[in-house]
């Protein structure tokens, strides 16, 4: 592919190898994505910052630390993190000091964290270089990446169609070859549902598994951030680097980190070994209706295929998913009205002081500042809360969620190893296309929003295509089996290696680099 | 009693006031309620002690000050309440710009501590406050009004200091058990010898770090239901406190007389024109929106947790009263010293310096010379006036209880020792050593009958000259003898003379 050569075509991993051999250096690296980000976004707006100075200085310095590896022996340089060097892209909600922290919204435009998220201090101690931060749904609320106050970002499978949400720049930049690895944060399917739609690799880790300080709050009992990645030894190692307790968050799980996350198998035979004698289920509950039907033909091709590997596959019940979607849109709004609260003028971001006193202050920076899917949100969530529709709303959601959790539960108490089906209904939808119902964007989740109450761990992987645009397989694992569910995804992997659709690459990455190509936002307004 | 006091004396023949009062402490930690800021801030330039989390900045997260539970588990202790083996935090959802999340982390379901008591002296007699609750919470950020920015056009400006934003405050609620505005300081006095004894809080009323709030109302003796409700705030002192009370008393007691409507407000207490006034309406009350905190996990308490926090728990005032009464002091002296931190520390260190000292000895000196001494020169770290020592103290004080001294000279000597320190060795060894031996000062008497022939003569007489035979064996020793021991001896010698 003419426009996809040298180091950006490469996986992490083995850039890593090429760097620590000598063939090149963090700063080539930096470079080549940097160049590649500048010159493929206009058409695709995966990014809001590329901080090209920030970014090669971190490179210099990963540099200047492998040299004193290198000099001290091979001890020190295996001491390295296997993304040592490596490029990464920040989801706009994770503070970098001194950097813009937008979180997609007009509230916080102007707003530049004075300090460090734990992850950001996580990504540089390892010597993770970052490149910038991507567009996303304002404050992560949606799941097509509409919702951004800065315009849209496109799919690069095809420039029509959204990348999913609300991760969706993190998705696509990676999806797009701006950066092999990228950040993302998943509520109820932020990371998995964008992975499932650009065809790559997302994790949402068990809920404490990564410190949510210094990200922009959505949903705090249900926020968690994760790895995107083209293929899961990538998405492995970048979850290894940011797991961990953290004192500073109080949800954050003292659990020791799986280390097994950097030694997944290399060879694709020896990875779908592991398969053999484990036990899957595919809850019957995902097969959502209307749901696409080749969508349903992948899913089935893949459980197909981990059994043909000496997996054991069973059909499950989750007999609560029907629950999900209602009881997470009242936990997850109510949450939000008050995580939103601080965004009201007086110490950041976008202020407006023309009322006549602090009320009317209010009313307008919060009125212009926030876009309409925020305001629902808030405004569902406020009501949720509010005296005489409490116990209605929000305590019966709570009772809900326990028992959407025990769903689970029982699986997994029955030897279940990880659960198996679709990360999404449906595959990338057009621009628009469930823009004026917001009942249909939210079921795009129905698969995924029940993990995020249960607190689980959970993975998409590409399965294949249905009418060319990529599908996604997740797999749902028990608290704390990450370790497990890479193994899982890697063994799909290694099972898949050799199928046809692994070998298609976005339709549209072509496009990207030509001149002329109208932004997202421009391309829609001339529809 | 004061006139509007006395006033409200006699409208409570007819009325029934009910009074709750809840009171907001400031809780002495180290650090912030939920961040690593330092409290220590007073003083200090605005916005200089804070940090993201208690500036409200995106993905800030709270973490739990473990010093601020204990001392609300120590207070909820000190009150007998009971404390849950599970406590949660919620959020306290409303908008005003000094509260820079727009929520309150407090806790709302379930209190750090419930249902405790605490025992008052008023003039009526003992009388028992029902606590219904203890909780921690976070203090709001600081707003100083109508000040203009420099070099800004705006006219009226706000500005927020965020120093005070975060400090742990502990809110206490009783029932609404009380009658009388007298209940009411004397409630607001105990609780806050009590918060100083355990060390949770300074609980200086001025400086804001206790401030009470009332809420007042009136029914007809004899009927149950509660009339209509008034929230009196801006009460800087007991006495305001007391007369604040006092004063919606009389006022609510002088509406329903008059047959006009209450309403449910809240009134500022105006201290230079000794009144309430209307601060806003309460009609439409606010909606919380609580919910539980997601970002702090529930808190577990254990037996264990709560069993160290009793065992380091000092003696209460309460209990210290009781055993001073015990001692030998008068009620009064007790409170008086019990009430002064000061006078406790003195009273405390002088007794464990002179185990055999009658306590009424020390506590006169404790609350008069002592407490004049440490007003002017303060209290030290032995525990004692200026310069002095409890050890030296407890010498001159046990020399005067047995006599071996004379009081005035024994006062002297206390003066002395609590003007500069001077040993009560030294002190003493100015005075004639003879004090209270029999020897020495019969050696002193016969001195002075030898230098006396004819005083002598006079007793033989039958003249009463025994008054002079002591007043000069006094003058001999310096004031040192014991008077009564003298007149003795001196009556023993001359009717040996005789
Ligand atoms: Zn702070």
């Amino acid at each position: 592919m003419a426009d996809l050569q040298g180091l950006t075509q490469l996986f992490a991993h083995e850039m890593a190898a090429r760097l620590r051999s000598g063939e090149t250096t963090a700063r080539e690296i930096a470079e080549a994505h940097l160049a590649r980000a500048h010159a493929t976004d206009h058409g695709l707006h995966a990014w809001l910052t590329i901080d090209d100075e920030r970014a090669l200085a971190e490179a210099d310095a990963a540099d200047a630390t492998l040299a004193g590896a290198r000099a001290e022996g091979p001890d020190a340089l295996a001491a390295l993190h296997p993304l040592h060097g490596m490029p990464v892209a920040l989801k706009d909600l994770v503070s970098v000091k001194g950097g813009q922290c937008t979180a997609g919204s007009r509230i916080l435009e102007g707003y530049r964290a004075p300090y460090d998220a734990h992850i950001t201090e996580r990504l540089r101690a390892v010597g993770v270089v970052i490149l910038g931060k991507t567009n996303m749904d304002e404050f992560a609320m949606g799941s097509s990446c509409e919702h951004s106050a800065f315009g849209p970002t496109a799919n690069p499978w095809d420039l029509e169609r959204v990348p999913g949400g609300s991760s969706g720049g993190s998705a696509a930049s990676v999806a797009a070859f701006q950066t092999p690895l990228s950040i993302g944060t998943d509520t109820g399917g932020s990371i998995r549902q964008p992975a499932a739609l650009c065809g790559i690799v997302g994790m949402k880790p068990t809920y404490g598994r990564v410190s949510r300080y210094g990200i922009v709050a959505f949903a705090s009992s249900l926020d968690q951030i994760g790895p995107f990645a083209r293929d899961v030894r990538d998405a492995a190692a970048l979850l290894h680097a940011v797991s961990g307790r953290d004192e500073r968050d109080s949800t954050s799980a003292p659990e020791p980190v799986a280390e097994d996350l950097v030694n997944l198998p290399a060879s694709d035979d020896e990875a779908a070994s592991w398969l053999r004698g484990k036990r899957f289920g595919v809850p019957r509950e995902y097969f959502v209706e209307g749901m696409e039907p080749g969508v349903a033909a992948a899913i089935r091709t893949a459980v197909a295929d981990l059994e043909r590997a000496g997996a054991t596959v069973e059909e499950v019940s989750l007999p609560h998913t029907d629950y999900g979607l209602a009881s997470y849109y009242i936990v997850a709004p109510a949450e939000a009205s008050a995580n939103l609260a601080r965004y009201d003028g007086v110490r950041f971001g976008h202020a407006v002081t023309d009322g006549a006193d602090y009320l009317a202050d209010y009313l307008v920076t919060r009125g212009s500042g926030f876009g309409p899917e925020v305001k629902r949100r808030v405004m569902l969530g406020t009501y949720a809360l509010s005296a005489g529709y409490y116990d209605a709303f929000y305590l019966k959601a709570l009772k809900v969620r326990t028992l959407i959790k025990r769903d689970f539960d029982v699986l997994f108490d029955a030897g279940f190893d990880a659960l198996v089906g679709p990360t999404s209904p449906d595959v990338a939808f057009r621009f628009g296309a469930k823009l004026a119902d917001p009942v249909k964007m939210y079921l795009s989740d129905a698969c995924t929003l029940p993990v995020n109450m249960a607190g689980l761990p959970g993975i998409s992987i590409p399965c294949g295509l249905s009418e060319g645009l990529p599908v996604g397989l997740q797999l749902i694992g028990p608290a704390w089996s990450e370790g497990v569910l890479m193994r899982a995804a890697r063994a799909y992997e290694g099972v898949t290696a050799s199928a046809d659709w692994r070998r298609v690459r976005p339709h549209d990455l072509a496009k990207l680099a030509g001149a002329g190509l109208p932004t997202p936002a421009e391309r829609i307004a001339s529809r | 009693m004061t006139a509007t006091a006395e006033r409200a004396g006699g409208v409570l023949e007819r009325y029934e006031a009910v009074i709750g009062i809840e009171i907001h402490c400031q809780l002495r930690t180290v650090s912030k309620m939920f961040c690593a800021c330092s409290t220590q801030y007073d003083g200090a330039a605005p916005n200089t002690h804070c940090c993201p989390t208690c500036l409200g900045l995106p993905g800030a997260l709270p973490v739990i000050n473990r010093a601020a539970v204990e001392h609300v588990i120590a207070t909820g202790l000190a009150i007998g309440a009971s404390i849950p083996a599970r406590t949660q935090w919620e959020r306290k959802n409303y908008f005003y710009p000094d509260l820079p999340k727009g929520y309150q982390i407090s806790q709302y379901a379930i209190p750090l501590a419930a249902n405790g008591r605490l025992a008052i002296e008023t003039s009526a007699g003992l009388f028992t406050v029902d606590i219904t609750r203890a909780h921690l919470e976070e203090d709001t950020a600081k707003l100083a009004h109508g000040d203009v920015v420099p070099g800004s056009t705006a006219g009226r400006t706000t500005l927020v200091d965020f120093n005070r934003s975060g400090a742990p405050l502990m809110e206490i609620v009783t029932e609404p058990c009380i009658r009388t505005a007298e209940q009411a300081r004397r409630y607001a006095e105990e609780l806050q010898l009590v918060l100083r004894a355990i060390g949770v809080s300074d609980a200086d009323m001025e400086r804001g770090q206790m401030r009470v709030e009332a809420n007042v109302s009136l029914r007809v003796r004899g009927t149950q239901p509660f009339g209509t409700r008034v929230e009196v705030k801006n009460m800087n002192s007991f006495r305001s406190v007391e007369r604040a009370i006092a004063f919606e008393i009389e006022r609510q007691a002088a509406a329903l007389d008059a047959g006009e409507p209450l309403w449910m407000e809240t009134r500022g207490w105006d201290d230079g024109r000794q009144a309430t006034y209307h601060m806003r309406s309460k009609e439409t009350s606010e909606d919380y929106r609580y919910f539980p905190e997601p970002d702090l996990p529930p808190l577990r308490v254990d037996e264990a947790w709560i069993e160290a926090v009793r065992a380091g728990l000092p003696e209460l005032p309460a209990a210290r009263r009781e055993r001073y009464v015990a001692a030998g002091i008068t009620p009064y002296d007790a409170a008086v010293i019990v009430a002064d931190p000061g006078m406790t520390g003195a009273f405390e260190a002088i007794s464990a310096a002179a185990a055999s000292l009658p306590a009424k000895e020390i506590a006169n000196f404790v609350s008069g010379m002592h407490a004049r001494a440490a007003k002017s020169a303060g209290i030290n770290d032995r525990g004692t006036a200026g310069a002095s020592d409890p050890a030296s103290i407890a010498v001159l004080l046990s020399a005067i209880a047995d006599g071996s001294i004379g009081r005035p000279i024994g006062r002297d000597l206390l003066d002395r020792h609590l003007a500069d320190g001077t040993p009560a060795a030294d002190l003493l060894a100015t005075v004639a050593s003879t004090i209270s031996d029999d020897a020495a000062l019969l050696g002193h008497i016969d001195a002075v009958i030898a230098a006396n022939p004819k005083a002598v003569a006079d007793h033989r007489a039958g003249k009463p000259v025994a008054g002079f035979f002591v007043g000069q064996v006094m003058r001999a020793t310096g004031g040192a003898a014991d008077a009564a021991k003298v007149t003795a001896l001196v009556r023993q010698r001359l009717d040996a003379e005789g």
